[in-house]
């Protein structure tokens, strides 16, 4: 696959990316916030839509799963100097405490292995304090072009 | 499940059927991730339902309550551009600790596309 002069990252902005690609991220309200050579930073800003228990006011943590998803699977194509064709293989997440109702929840990936075919993440949530996570993540990334 | 927002975003419906209520999620652009397919935070959020919905159905209290400790999601097949179903199946539920299993499918249950382990905390 990456031998293949066929297929090759394609440089992307994240900004630009997230700004103009609709789909789940899209429902889900997620924004872009930072981005590094190896790591994403996005925001889900709060929204009542996404309450998963109507008694207590929190977000449910499929939309945290959503969030993370996106912010590590983005790491990978940062490390990688590109976007390739990737299907996320598995994801653990760790719901460290609820989320505040009200507040952003910002979500950073981190790629920090890759080799032919597999991106190795990890990554953490957060609703204002990075010393206060609300979520922890560990993953991996398959790259498809290739294989099908 | 429809009072929960979050379910209703996903516009979830609920199949009944045997066991856990099997929850249906339809296709639209709100669950696009790469072209074609369903993001896997879709999946992830369907599969994270339909483990409440069998939590919920084993606990049979409302009074009850719960949180999610952790869940662990397996990709196996590319969500396709159709609905999607999951169900929750409860293999152990304590007096503290639920552990609950969920698998998603397209065309057959047999060709699950993700599944999942979850850990809930209860309080009753």
């Amino acid at each position: 696959m990456s031998d293949d002069p066929e297929i090759r990252p394609i440089p992307f902005d994240p900004k630009a990316l997230l700004e103009h690609v609709p789909g789940h991220g899209r429902l889900l309200g997620i924004e872009y916030h930072a981005h590094g050579e190896d790591w994403m930073e996005l925001a889900l800003p709060y929204d009542p839509r996404q309450i998963g228990q109507p008694d207590r006011g929190v977000i449910a943590s499929g939309p945290i799963l959503s969030l993370m998803d996106s912010a590590t699977s983005m790491s990978v194509w940062l490390k990688r100097g590109g976007m390739l064709p990737q299907a996320t293989l598995d994801l653990r997440i760790d719901y460290l405490r609820p989320a505040t109702p009200g507040r952003t929840v910002i979500g950073r990936g981190e790629c920090y292995r890759v080799t032919r075919s597999i991106g190795f993440v990890r990554g953490q949530a957060h609703d204002g304090d990075p010393d206060d996570p609300i979520a922890h993540v560990a993953g991996t990334f398959m790259t498809t072009a290739g294989f099908q | 499940m429809i009072e929960i927002p979050y379910a209703e975003l996903l516009g979830l419906e609920v199949e009944q059927g045997e066991g856990a209520p099997v929850l249906v999620m339809p296709f639209d652009d709100g669950k696009i991730g790469r072209p074609g397919f369903i993001h896997g935070g879709a999946i992830g959020g369907l599969l994270e339902m339909a483990a409440v919905a069998a939590l919920m159905a084993a606990l049979d209290d409302e009074s009850a309550r719960w949180k999610p400790i952790n869940v662990t999601v397996d990709y196996m097949r590319g969500g396709r551009d159709q609905v999607t179903r999951a169900q929750g199946a409860v293999t152990r539920l304590g007096t503290r600790i639920a552990n609950v299993e969920s698998r998603a499918w397209q065309e057959s249950p047999d060709k699950p596309i993700a599944a999942a382990r979850m850990n809930f905390l209860i309080r009753r």
